[in-house]
Order: C-alpha cells, then structure tokens, then sequence
C-alpha cells in the first residue's frame, strides 16, 4: 500500500481514538487520578533523611508513568471490540499496518497527556527542579514512551481477546519495558543531578534504537496478531 | 463473484465447517438456514477474510474492497455519533458518506446523535449504512433483521432486493428461515459445519422451505 494511503488510514484510525476518549472521558480521567495519587503516596510515603528527592524522584516518575501506560494500554484494542469494531477494521480495505499506526499513535498522545501531567506534579511534591531540564527531558521522556508504548500497543492486541487481557499484558509488557526503563531512570537521574548532557547522550542514542528496532518489529508482527 | 472450494475449519475439537464448496453468481442472493453452532459465521467470516480457513479457500471478485457486512455486533463506536461514525468507515474505504443513505435508512434525524443513545432498531440501521456506504458488490449479512422493527426490516428487505436486481450478490445467513426466504434465489440448509441442502429456490415460499428445513435438520 503506498505510503499516503498507509499514513491517512493510520491518521484516521488514531483520530478516531482520541475522538472517542474525549468524549468518555474515562481512561483519562481515571489514570491522570490513578497518577496523582501515586505521586502523592509516594510524596508522603517515603522518608526525605533517608535518601535526597533527585536521587528518589526519577524512579518515582518511571515507576508512575509505567504503570499508568499498562492502564491506558489495556484499553486501546478493548474498545474495538465493543460492538466488534476489529472486525470492521480488519475488513476494510486497508493496510492491517495502519491499524497498528493509528492505535500507536493516539496511545503515544494518551501517555504524553499522562505525562504532562505528570512532571509538574513531581517536581510539586518532590521540590526538584524541571524547569532549566526541561528541553533534554522531554526529548528523553518522549524516546523512552515511544519504546515501550510501540511494544505495549503489539501486546495490548496479541491480549485484548484472551480471558485474562488486564493481567497478560503487564506481564508479557514488563521484560520488554526493563530496559527503556532503566536507561530512562539512569538518564533522567542525571539530568536533575545537573550533569552535563554529554553523559546522557549514550542513553538516548540507545532509546533511539531501542524505539526503531521495536516500532519496525511490531509493525511486522502485527498483522498475524489480530488474525482470529 | 464468491467462490468457496472445500472449506474445513475447526475450533479445537469442533467441526465449524466441513467441505463446503459453492459458487454465488452476480445477481444472486444465497440464504444459509441453519440451527444456532452450525458453522454459519464462521462461513462467513472466512468468506470475508476474517478466519483463515485450515483447509480450502474462498474467493470474492475484488478482495475486502467488495464486500459489506452486516452481522450480529454493529461495528460502531458508542460514544461517536451516526455521523462520525459513518464518516470515520468512509474514510477506510476513501469514499465520503452518500447523503441519500441517511435518509433511505430513516436516519437523518438520528445523524448528530450518539450511538449509544439509539435503539436496538435504529443501530443496526446504522449498521446497515455502514455496510452499504462503499456500495459493495458483495454483501455478507449474519441474522441481518435481529433487533430491527417491521419498517426497518421492509427497508433492509427493499434494499437487498435492489443490491440484487442491480446485478450483486448476497450470502445472508440466520436461523429464521421466514424473514430469509423472500430474498433468495439460492438456499441452503447448514448442519454441523456441512451443507445439507443447496439448491436454487425455484419459487418455494417460505412454508415449503421451511418444511424442508426442518426435514434436513432433523
């Protein structure tokens, strides 16, 4: 399928998406609180003498955002099959890739809109400075969700028709999010530190790859996953 | 048009289909009678693509692009309404919506509504659009008239009458052989995934066929 066509089915298929979540708005309501109360538990769970919040924060805003991905994933092929709206999709004359793209996309808006709320709280709660970081982490913030959403939204179709959908997909989803994740605290860690860019640069060259590798997988695996 | 040449398909143990094979012609409506675990959706949806048959293949005269569907789920989105949903089907298939569909379904008043705001009726009349907005030439209809009331069923009914005089073809399957009857012009009894009976209808009304039906069945 020429390249035009695969970009404006995918175009569709996201828009789609976030025209149904704006109109629920349930998903994003429930993980935005789901993130802010994680935050604010950790906020009052943890004891500032023991360890300083820039050594603390970063794994808190990965071990947030992870979790609050899973939730948002679940439902990206759940609402297809409401109505079997799949069927209608996989019927239509378009390139299955394109599915995969749209659903790619508009999860990857769903977890940035996650995220934006995300960092302020963060450095709300844990009185750590984004601002002067602000351009180099959200450039690693967007690396690191674009890797582990690509994979996320393969699993959340290779599950969606499966009994236990909400308890496979963190567990398939998980082993593959370890390394981005990791590089992401790692990265994210020296950033707020106040360490010079040039160290983190090796972790972003690897989510770079990371994401490339994993988006051109799932777009060649996903048309044998909905296949019923 | 549609050709299916010795389709077997099984669900674990379960023999969905088992050596079907049969041809419908432009201008043909083929009805499939059957009781409910026949193998009927299943048939169709290896005709439409949508199960890759173990064994055997099936062939529609111009791939997905072809086909329509109307089955037991509308394939909608709930929280859109008739309009953006129609439109979001559109542009799979790069057409844009034709406004004469809307109202020959009776759906012009609904068209800013949300579809989880409709009746029964009403969505699969939206249903019904949906799979005629790209004006196929082969549509694929699992128990088309569940849920629909007297006039939406005579629009549905004047509707496969004009796809077939137009030279189309039609593969519609329900357990009700009284509302499928009328349409055809081939009819075919389905058991335990084989078909028992395929024959053209040759004037038999919906009594004689039904009489035949439950003699095959039974």
């Amino acid at each position: 399928m020429p390249l035009p066509d695969l970009l404006r089915h995918s175009w569709s298929v996201a828009a789609k998406d976030l025209l149904v979540e704006f109109r629920s708005r349930t998903a994003i309501l429930s993980v935005a609180v789901f993130v802010v109360l994680v935050l604010v538990v950790f906020n009052f769970g943890r004891d500032p003498t023991a360890v300083s919040n820039v050594d603390l924060a970063p794994s808190i805003l990965w071990v947030t955002f992870t979790f609050a991905a899973i939730l948002a994933l679940n439902r990206a092929f759940q609402l297809e099959l409401e109505n079997q709206a799949l069927d209608g999709l996989l019927l239509a004359p378009i390139d299955r890739s394109s599915i995969y793209l749209g659903k790619l996309v508009a999860n990857l808006v769903f977890v940035a809109t996650i995220e934006l709320i995300g960092v302020p709280l963060l450095a709300l709660f844990f009185n750590v400075r984004v601002l002067p970081y602000l351009g180099p982490l959200a450039a690693l913030i967007a690396l690191a969700t674009v890797g582990f959403v690509a994979v996320g939204t393969l699993f959340s179709a290779m599950t969606v028709r499966t009994r236990f959908a909400e308890l496979l997909l963190p567990v398939l989803l998980l082993p593959f999010m370890i390394p981005p994740l990791s590089w992401a605290v790692l990265a994210t860690g020296r950033l707020l530190a106040g360490r010079p860019l040039s160290e983190i640069v090796g972790w972003l060259n690897m989510l770079a790859v990371y994401d490339i590798v994993f988006v051109a997988l799932a777009l060649l695996l996903f048309p044998a996953t909905v296949n019923e | 048009m549609l050709r299916a040449e010795g389709l077997r398909h099984s669900f674990g143990a379960v023999r969905a289909l088992d050596e079907i094979s049969f041809t419908v012609q432009p201008g043909q409506t083929l009805a499939i009678f059957g009781p409910n675990g026949a193998g009927k959706t299943t048939l169709l949806k290896v005709l439409a693509g949508l199960i890759q048959p173990q064994r055997g293949r099936a062939e529609v005269a111009g791939g997905r692009r072809a086909i329509g569907w109307i089955g037991h789920q509308p394939q909608l989105y709930a929280p859109l309404t008739v309009r953006e949903n129609l439109r979001f089907w559109a542009s799979l298939y790069g057409v844009s919506v034709p406004g004469e569909l809307l109202s020959r379904l009776g759906l012009e008043e609904h068209a800013d509504r949300p579809v989880r705001a409709l009746s029964r009726g009403l969505v699969q009349r939206v249903a019904i659009a949906r799979a005629l907005l790209h004006d196929p030439t082969v549509l694929l209809l699992d128990e088309p008239f569940t849920g629909l009331d007297r006039v939406a069923a005579e629009a549905l009914s004047r509707l496969l009458a004009q796809h077939g005089a137009a030279g189309r073809a039609t593969v519609l399957v329900t357990h009700n052989v009284e509302e499928g009857t009328g349409l055809a012009t081939h009819v075919a009894f389905m058991r335990a995934g084989r078909f028992v009976h395929f024959a053209p209808r040759a004037g038999r009304g919906p009594q004689q066929v039904g009489e035949e039906y439950r003699n095959a069945i039974a």
